[in-house]
């Protein structure tokens, strides 16, 4: 990563070069800090690829990928491949990064024991864990913290084990530490502390791990994060100095004119940096200096570290000890929220922040940091700011050398020039352009802010009202609604809108109370689309599409022929088996229906509404000699558990018994995807307009909780999306992380409420073709004859 | 009543109130067409339902004040002078009717010949509003909405 970057940086100075990069993963330079998201199923590998292959083509860069150099002589400048080749070179630059460091543990070598540092390791472990299994993660930083809570999004059962008695006692002090284990247990993580592990446990398999004093616990899987040292076994080979890193100076030359070192392998100063934002500013510096530009200098890096775990926010920066000669503390601590402040000044300038639980203020702290800004003047504002006239003038207030993105070191005036020389005006251009937000990501907010306020296209994502008749932004007016006991569209409309509504409104707000209310409002057919008022999809002759619910896409030789029949009686003129594994009777008049739903004598696929359509499954373990889970069984209980609700769009769902997908699942509203011994619930997959692969909401071992996941999920979508904003336009804007925090990591409470709604609003729907016994209103499926006659 | 031959009308009695609920409308076949007739809470509304635009039946539209939607590609019409309201629908309009009420029963006012069901080659032809909307938009594009 580092080394990549620096090259980005050689390139924008000077393209004489011509430049070959080894490296001995088998993979295109990748975002490493986001290695956690990829374990927690957030981002796919090619999520976080920095340079594709195209980047290095267009480059000219030959990159031998898979070839680790196991030589360097520095007389002849050449390096030796573990491939037998042999490559000459006037500069040659290391940036061999870190390995993990492995505590001495007795038996450590067993089946079921794994580092986290690249994505090998990432796929090993995504491989390894299985809902229910114990990880025991030894290593209470934020790498095993990161690798804690992508094992438990995978199901797995996790503890930490940590040698220390603070969790990332580099970053934290003991009180910062103590409320960060009492987050991660809130997330129902074990956290372990003061505890050194001395063996791992079982036969040649691990059963579990051993600690000092003779305690132990059971584990299925191991995971060491204990740390990292710099790689420098090159640094030796090739003769340099070397201490802890590859001893650099403030050019970031090594003691060999020719030979250049960068990033996490390096020591500058006595210091060796593990984190992005040094190695980032020193592949600047040495971009300079290898292209004769030689001029700036490092002069070492504040350190800052971010917890990149949604719902445990952790920020340090600085020094964080107490015993600072001459420094005073301010803290603040509110046991309730989980917050945590602690700011430590000397001589009135900060020169050490710890924040948990709230990390909103992390820049502001930051550049005062890198400023050394006086804080005389600020003395009363420290913990908390003035409070600001308007809440958007954070980033008006910003000064153009504040930094925005600190992992790649990009200023607030770095993006605005962006924005008005290269006319960039989105948030992808400006990472493609600046870098910025390519790091860790947390100031995409921000990033996003600064567009808004420059370029003036920008599409700012407004507050979304329904439409014009009723100018209520949709989340307030759910509110409203709720708080104010309205339960009629008419009401709605008198009260907060122009009394009169149209096409638009009215059937959202139709869908806005039945889910407030549970089923519990008044329902007025006029608000609704034809097709909700007479149960069936109006055609361009104005008939209308008959679609029976055939659960799971199972039927019966009863059923096909009660189709046949009713296709024969009521000159059918098309009968169609749809996509979603149905049978479609399309020109059916309106005043037949109700006759046509009799002798059916099946319920309603509610084809034409937006509502529960159908759930799509392959015949899993029944038949298929592929199959790993009954997913025709599930999916038909998942049909029956969701059928005859509305949903803001439509919501179509899927089942499928192994990972071969063949009733597509992973493009559905919500799949269900069969493992040996699992079952992943996904979310937000689409094949339409748009083409989208579902998110990974959780993975379970039975199909029970699958089906409850699935049913926070649906409740969550019922009640938070916009009207007509699909599950996949909803999980993208929401986010998948917000999403799970939101379902199935919500608290007890919270999941329960979300359960009770569904199952009230799930007692008082039913088969929407029922109404053929009795309609709501007389006419409702009949044409009006004239009272007289017309024909004189 | 009779001023000309053509113009021949007669009220003719068509469907109890009871029949259309409030904000609703219901078609009701007279002679070989449908006629379109809506409940607005104070009076009825009738039109031909036959949207101008492709042929959608507006009786099953939602209404919007004194328009209604037609179900197919919203064209929006207005439902006392027939001409649609939405920039697509502008240069369109369909035929109105007048409507009474007596003692719980809704009249229309319908010309002999439309009664007698002999309008159809009249009623092919799409009956063009003229008036100062501009240009006829391209009948195929939809609304804005």
């Amino acid at each position: 990563m580092a080394g990549v970057a620096c090259v980005e940086q050689i390139l924008r100075h000077s393209p004489k070069f011509e430049i070959t990069i080894f490296g001995d993963e088998t993979h295109v330079n990748y975002n490493r800090i986001l290695l956690s998201s990829v374990l927690a199923g957030e981002k796919a590998s090619d999520d976080i690829v920095l340079n594709g292959l195209d980047w290095y083509q267009h480059n000219g860069i030959d990159l031998q990928l898979g070839v680790r150099i196991t030589g360097i002589d520095s007389q002849a400048k050449t390096v030796t491949g573990d491939d037998g080749s042999v490559t000459s070179f006037d500069k040659l630059l290391l940036a061999t990064g870190s390995v993990p460091l492995i505590p001495s543990i007795e038996e450590v070598k067993k089946e079921g024991v794994f580092v986290f540092r690249n994505l090998d390791d990432t796929r090993a472990l995504l491989e390894r864990c299985r809902p229910g299994i114990k990880a025991v993660v030894i290593g209470g930083g934020l790498l095993g913290l990161e690798a804690a809570r992508g094992l438990q999004v995978q199901g797995c059962d996790v503890t930490v084990v940590h040698l220390m008695e603070t969790l990332m006692e580099r970053q934290l002090d003991p009180t910062g530490g103590g409320y960060l284990a009492a987050k991660m247990n809130q997330m129902g993580i074990t956290v372990l502390l003061g505890l050194s592990t001395t063996a791992i446990l079982g036969n040649g398999k691990v059963e579990g791990v051993q600690f000092k004093g003779g305690g132990s616990i059971p584990a299925d899987l191991v995971v060491i994060a204990a740390g990292i040292r710099p790689n420098v076994g090159l640094g030796h080979e090739a003769g340099l100095e070397v201490k802890r890193g590859i001893v650099v100076n403030d050019y970031m030359e090594t003691s060999h004119p020719d030979i250049f070192a960068v990033g996490e392998c390096v020591q500058h100063n006595g210091i060796c940096y593990g984190l992005v934002a040094p190695l980032i500013e020193q592949g600047k510096v040495l971009a300079a200096t290898i292209t004769g530009n030689r001029g700036p200098k490092y002069q070492g890096s504040v350190q800052a570290a971010k917890l990149k775990i949604m719902g445990v926010d952790v920020f340090s920066a600085g020094e964080i000890g107490d015993k600072l000669d001459g420094s005073e503390v301010i803290r603040y601590e509110d046991p309730a929220l989980g917050i945590y402040r602690k700011l430590t000044l000397k001589g009135g300038k900060l020169v050490g922040v710890i924040l948990v639980g709230d990390t909103a203020d992390s820049h502001r702290y930051m550049d005062w940091l890198r400023t050394a800004k006086d804080l005389v003047p600020l003395r009363r504002q420290l913990l908390f700011p003035a409070p600001a006239e308007d809440t958007g003038i954070d980033i008006a207030q910003m000064a153009d050398s504040e930094t925005v993105c600190g992992c790649m070191g990009v200023t607030k005036g770095t993006i605005i020039q962006a924005i008005h020389e290269k006319g960039v005006s989105t948030l992808a251009q400006l990472k493609d352009c600046t870098r910025a937000s390519t790091g860790c990501g947390s100031c995409s907010g921000l990033c996003q802010s600064l567009l808004k306020a420059v370029v003036p296209e920008f599409e700012e994502e407004v507050k979304r009202t329904i439409c014009k008749c009723i100018p209520v932004a949709e989340d307030q007016l759910r509110e409203i609604l709720r708080s104010q006991q309205l339960k009629s569209v008419q009401e709605v409309l008198e009260i907060y809108g122009n009394g009169i509504g149209c096409e638009v409104c009215k059937p959202a707000l139709s869908y806005m109370l039945d889910m407030l209310w549970c089923g519990d409002h008044d329902e007025d057919r006029s608000a609704r689309f034809i097709n909700d008022r007479v149960h069936a999809n109006i055609q361009k002759d104005g008939t209308f599409s008959v679609v029976p619910r055939i659960r799971g896409g199972v039927t019966s030789p009863d059923e096909l022929r009660r189709i046949a029949d009713v296709a024969d009686k009521y000159r059918v003129p098309m009968v169609k088996i749809t996509g979603s594994q149905r049978i479609d009777l399309l020109g059916v008049k309106k005043s037949d229906l109700p006759k046509v739903w009799a002798d059916l004598g099946m319920p309603s696929g509610q084809a034409y509404t937006k509502g529960v359509r159908m759930v799509k499954t392959c015949v899993g373990t029944e038949f298929c000699r592929f199959g790993v889970q009954d997913s025709t069984s599930a999916g038909i209980e998942m049909e029956r558990r969701f059928e005859n609700l509305f949903t803001p769009h439509k919501v179509k769902m899927g089942a499928v018994g192994c990972p071969r997908n063949c009733a597509e699942a992973t493009v559905k509203d919500i799949g269900l995807i069969g493992q040996e011994g699992s079952w992943q619930v996904v979310v937000g997959g689409a094949a339409g307009k748009k083409v989208r692969k579902a998110d990974l909401l959780l993975t379970v071992e039975t199909t029970e909780e699958a089906l409850t996941a699935a049913a926070l999920f649906f409740q969550y979508y019922r009640e938070s999306a916009n009207y007509l904003e699909r599950t996949y336009d909803f999980v993208e804007r929401i986010g998948i992380e917000k999403v799970r925090k939101e379902t199935v990591y919500a608290t007890d409470t919270a999941k329960q409420g979300l359960l009770e709604r569904l199952r009230k609003s799930k007692e008082r729907s039913s088969d929407a073709w029922l109404e053929r016994d009795s309609p709501r209103h007389p006419t409702q499926f009949i044409q009006i004859q004239p009272l007289e006659e017309v024909f004189v | 009543m009779k001023e000309t031959k053509m113009e021949s009308k007669r009220w003719t009695r068509i469907a109890l109130c009871g029949d259309i609920p409030p904000r609703e409308g219901r078609a009701v076949k007279v002679g070989n067409r449908e006629i379109a007739i809506f409940n607005l809470g104070d009076r009825f509304l009738a039109v031909d339902n036959r949207c101008p635009h492709k042929s959608g039946p507006l009786a099953d539209g939602i209404v919007s004040g004194t328009t209604v939607v037609c179900p197919l590609h919203a064209w929006k019409i207005s439902l006392e002078t027939g001409e649609g309201v939405n920039s697509a629908s502008a240069s369109s309009c369909v035929e109105t009717f007048r409507t009474r009420v007596e003692h719980g029963v809704i009249l229309l006012e319908l010309a002999d010949d439309y009664r007698e069901g002999q309008a159809d080659v009249m009623q092919e032809l799409p009956v063009m509003c003229v008036e100062t909307r501009g240009t006829p938009t391209a009948t195929e594009s939809r609304p804005a909405t």
